[in-house]
């Protein structure tokens, strides 16, 4: 299906176009200039919801350009259920960036709000490139704007979170670019990702490209133990600087995983899952039991996504189609409700200039509606049934229940561990007893700032309460991934590396899922018994 | 000996370069001090003519003076980079040297003379003729050097320079020697077809193959022959330190290239062995001992070493595959080299003003706040050096890996991308003082940078080569692939 629209294309330069077109526009409107280029981005991405065909598994609004022929680099863009949600996620926040840096950045407004805009332009390059080449040429784009955000406009420790950011990812990434090319005179002489996606390789060449593909999107997702960088680089960058690195930079991870790791390299996907799903329980618990540690609030939910993205991980590697698409589903969850958890700590900082805990306690009372919007994140982070998380989480766990009970038990302790910081977190900042001194600082959400949470928290029950259009939309091209990476059973018996793993099930039995998370979902709690489970959190 | 009048036509850019050389070393004396800046303009406009008359014979090739010299699409190709190359020296050194108070119109004429040393060791087909062409090169940086006669640094440079240099060629001609005695002449051709024949189990042939690659080793400044270059770039001016650092790179790679793709590809696979060595060391040396650097002129001469490993690389896979696509990733890559260097040793150039040397990386503290353009192209150059995409030393490296992957050696590239990572480090931290610190309070702010429209020139030149290669390679690529056909 071939649009005559380039939507793709438009969506990518037009922020870059913006990032020049801020310094040019009067100082008085740099602001105004960059939100209004977002959020053209924004309505332009908006129709590609009802324009995709969720019906057909094959790639969308294909693009596709000679870009250096001597080396068969070809410039080819498209859109499928994997990547339409995470490109409408990236375009939905963005504008909040911009609007939650309106006062927050003083010095340098117009390379800031530039860098933002190359950001967006890249970020949405990296889940719309169907070339290899392309796709790695704006996976590292980022890395400059991104050291340049932290960098210069962080915090106190900046610079070391800075280059910490850079190395960790540029270094992952080392091997990703050799891995490239091996798979290009492997694959047929093309960097086309369908073509390459195609192909059978030898076992033993799987495995070392798995390697390779693993150290660039484990140190991105970020999965234990590379997920070092990630607290400082939180900690430090300004609060636009922080969504999106949480909401979209930890998402290109996962996505090059379901979109490289496992389609390319199924053989060396089924023989790594053993040590991935260790990888990912190590980091479900891991990172809730370092977020209950935490005064910091940044570094909280730094270490919340941690373990949130482990889950991510975790369903990935199920290679059933609710592990998966619970996967991705859940890369969008922790999108808007992450990125929401960071504004909100964005605009408490603006107005009491600290993260810590016990600075910003009590706060119910004088900002009523900033302590709504904040119980709303975190009871969605921690997945209460109704949020979008707990659709995600479900079906993770569901997904990882067919693979085995024990996983599943030891992955659900990250989601008690998740009641257990996040309402602990609340009950001191929302419920204790604000020290006087303070209260003349916290004003209550400006118009502004309502703006930037409101689209957040809609989305948080829409996806919640009506995860069908958005888990359609995957469905076909998230059975593709795993028709895949999971062999016929007329393969099964000749290939040796084939894990006990169930085949997909079948259509109806993922109704019946579905239908368990809806009425999860719509039932009052209780009567169901992970409901009961959740009546028991702390 | 045979001679015709036609083949003095051929070589008419290398003679309009001499006669240039000459007429400025004749005008210099004559000319009133408010008049010298028409040497600058005599010199440029002699680039340009060439310019055309280079680019007229990309589609020719013949071998003239017996097979001492061949104009074909691969020099042409070093030649058309070369003269790019001395005219951007030019117009750097225009302004730099008024800052230096340095006022000698001999400059220009030993840049003419030392680029027609650079001609002619990309198109000689003899080795004799190519060390000519060394030397003729290396003798007037050595002069070149030392310009700045009042600072001990900048004779130290020239003496260490004329040392090792001449150290160096002897090693070359002692390689040249024995191989004329393994195979009898000193013509490649001849060279190439007496290994054929003879095979190439002979020892005295392995020796000189390792004489040669030393000598060119020290010209190319691959370590371990590494030693004179910190020190050398760090003491000439800046100006010499950006055209050496350059063009001196590009000439010596053309002509080792030629020697050993032509002369020497019978032994390929010793050679090829011998410089995954010589790369693997040069890339360790190159980019360990950059991280320590505090002043930027030793730190862009380590990174000249690290990019020489780089470009070997591609000397490697092309002694263990068919050498085109090889040998092609090495032109493009040091052409591509030549942008992004060129234009930080210009800005390192432009901090230059009255006593401030402007050549620690301190200087560079906070620069970004007071002068945000020169601040942006740095970062840009910087970016570009370490290889992140979309700038040109992305391309370079893509096309460097690609041929070690082609050739089977994976891991090569594997080492080389991990050292590339670890060189964003010291890039980096350029960018950082720039970028991200404030002026240190109590001392003198960022010294005000010199920005004549020369420059601007320059640094226009240089970011956009880097920008619209690393955006859109093409032109250069066909231009490389083109002209490595050419070579046999």
């Amino acid at each position: 299906m071939t649009h005559s629209f380039p939507w793709l294309t438009a969506l990518i330069f037009l922020p870059l176009i913006g990032a020049a077109a801020v310094f040019v526009v009067k100082d008085a409107s740099v602001r105004l200039t960059a939100l209004s280029v977002t959020v053209v981005d924004l309505l332009i991405s908006i129709p590609l919801w009802w324009l995709f065909d969720a019906t057909s598994g094959e790639m969308q609004f294909l693009e596709s350009a000679a870009w250096i022929p001597s080396l068969s680099i070809n410039y080819r863009l498209g859109l499928d259920g994997i990547s339409l949600p995470l490109i409408l996620m990236t375009t939905i926040l963005m504008p909040l960036c911009v609007m939650i840096s309106w006062n927050a950045i003083e010095t340098r407004l117009r390379s800031f709000m530039a860098v933002l805009l190359i950001m967006e332009g890249a970020m949405i390059g990296v889940f719309a490139a169907l070339d290899f080449v392309l796709f790695y040429v704006f996976w590292e784009a980022m890395l400059i704007p991104m050291y340049l955000l932290i960098g210069v406009w962080g915090g106190p420790n900046r610079l070391y979170a800075a280059i910490k950011f850079f190395l960790y990812t540029l270094a992952g990434s080392v091997l990703l670019l050799v891995a490239i090319l091996v798979l290009y005179f492997q694959g047929g002489h093309t960097f086309d990702i369908l073509v390459l996606s195609r192909q059978t390789y030898p076992l033993a060449l799987q495995t070392w490209l798995f390697v390779a593909f693993f150290a660039a999107f484990a140190v991105k997702v970020p999965m234990f133990p590379f997920h070092t960088w990630l607290p400082d680089a939180h900690v430090e960058a300004p609060t636009a600087g922080s969504v999106i690195l949480a909401s979209v930079l930890l998402k290109m991870g996962t996505y090059g995983f379901v979109r490289f790791s496992l389609p390319m390299l199924p053989d060396a996907s089924r023989l790594f899952t053993p040590l991935m799903v260790v990888l990912s329980i190590v980091a479900i618990i891991y990172g809730a039991y370092m977020a209950l540690a935490q005064a910091d609030l940044k570094k909280l939910i730094a270490y919340s996504s941690v373990s949130h993205m482990g889950f991510v991980t975790l369903g990935l590697f199920m290679f059933n189609i609710q592990g998966i698409e619970g996967a991705v589903l859940q890369m969008v969850n922790h999108g808007i409700t992450t990125g929401g958890l960071f504004l909100c700590v964005g605009m408490i900082y603006e107005r009491t200039h600290s993260r810590q805990i016990s600075d910003n306690i009590g706060l119910t009372k004088p900002m009523p509606r900033y302590a709504t919007f904040l119980v709303i994140f975190a009871l969605s982070s921690l997945g209460l049934p109704g949020t979008n998380s707990f659709v995600g989480e479900f079906m993770v766990l569901v997904g990882t229940f067919l693979w085995s009970k024990v996983a599943t038990a030891f992955a659900s302790v990250g989601i008690i561990l998740a009641a257990a910081y996040l309402l602990w977190m609340i009950q001191r900042v929302a419920f204790g007893i604000p020290a006087p001194h303070m209260l003349h600082k916290l004003s209550d959400l400006t118009r502004r700032e309502t703006a930037t949470l409101l689209p957040l928290a809609v989305l948080i029950f829409a996806i919640g309460l009506f995860p069908n259009p958005l888990l359609s939309r995957m469905h076909t091209s998230v059975e593709q991934v795993i028709a895949r990476v999971v062999p016929s059973p007329h393969q099964q018996h000749s290939s040796r590396a084939v894990l006990d793993r169930p085949t997909p099930l079948l259509k109806n039995e993922l109704l019946s899922t579905l239908d368990a998370v809806h009425a999860a979902t719509v039932t009052p709690p209780g009567s169901l018994p992970l409901t009961e489970m959740e009546g028991e959190r702390p | 000996m045979t001679f015709s009048a036609a083949d003095l036509f051929l070589v008419l850019p290398e003679l309009l370069v001499i006669t240039a050389a000459c007429v400025v070393f004749v005008l210099d004396p004559v000319l009133r001090p408010s008049d010298k800046d028409s040497l600058v303009w005599v010199s440029l406009g002699t680039l340009a003519v060439c310019m055309g008359l280079t680019a007229s014979q990309m589609e020719t090739h013949a071998s003239i003076f017996s097979g001492l010299v061949v104009i074909d699409g691969y020099g042409a190709f070093w030649k058309l980079l070369l003269y790019f190359v001395t005219g951007l020296t030019i117009l750097l050194s225009y302004s730099y040297l008024k800052e230096e108070r340095l006022y000698f119109g001999e400059y220009y004429g030993f840049m003419l003379l030392s680029l027609c040393g650079m001609m002619v060791m990309v198109s000689a087909t003899d080795l004799l003729t190519i060390y000519l062409g060394t030397e003729l090169m290396s003798l007037c940086l050595y002069v070149m050097a030392g310009l700045k006669r009042k600072e001990p640094r900048s004779l130290e440079a020239s003496a260490k320079y004329f040392v090792l240099g001449a150290f160096s060629s002897g090693i070359l001609l002692y390689g040249i020697s024995l191989l004329y005695g393994a195979t009898g002449s000193t013509r490649l051709p001849a060279i190439a077809s007496a290994i054929a024949t003879q095979g190439f189990a002979d020892p005295l042939l392995l020796f000189s193959t390792i004489l040669l690659a030393v000598g060119f080793g020290f010209k190319l400044a691959a370590a371990p022959f590494h030693m004179w270059t910190p020190d050398v770039y760090q003491g000439a001016p800046t100006s010499v330190t950006a055209f050496m650092a350059v063009g001196s790179k590009a000439a010596s790679f053309g002509a080792f290239l030629r020697v050993f793709v032509e002369g020497l590809g019978g032994v390929k696979a010793d050679w090829s062995a011998i410089f995954v060595l010589l790369c693997l060391a040069t890339l360790v040396v190159g980019n360990i001992v950059a991280l320590v650097q505090t002043n930027i002129k030793r730190m862009l001469a380590y990174s000249s070493i690290a990019h020489a490993g780089y470009a070997l690389i591609g000397v490697v896979a092309a002694g263990r595959t068919d050498h085109s696509s090889g040998i092609a990733s090495v032109l493009l890559y040091i052409a591509l080299y030549a942008f992004m260097t060129f234009g930080a040793f210009a800005i390192v150039a432009m901090l230059r003003k009255g006593t401030i040397e402007g050549e620690e990386i301190e200087d560079f503290t906070g620069l970004a706040k007071h002068q945000p353009l020169p601040a942006l192209l740095m970062l840009v150059f910087m970016v570009s050096l370490a290889g992140i995409p979309p700038t040109a030393g992305f391309i370079g490296k893509l096309y460097v890996f690609r041929s070690a992957v082609e050739a089977g050696m994976a891991w090569l590239a594997a080492i080389a991308l991990l050292f590339s990572a670890i060189s964003a480090y010291y890039y980096l931290r350029v960018v950082m003082v720039m970028y991200m610190q404030d002026p240190i309070a109590g001392t003198d702010p960022v010294p005000r940078l010199v920005m004549s429209p020369t420059l601007s020139i320059v640094l226009a030149c240089a970011v956009a080569g880097v920008v619209i290669f690393g955006i859109y390679p093409n032109p250069l690529v066909n231009l490389a692939l083109q002209a490595v056909l050419t070579l046999k």
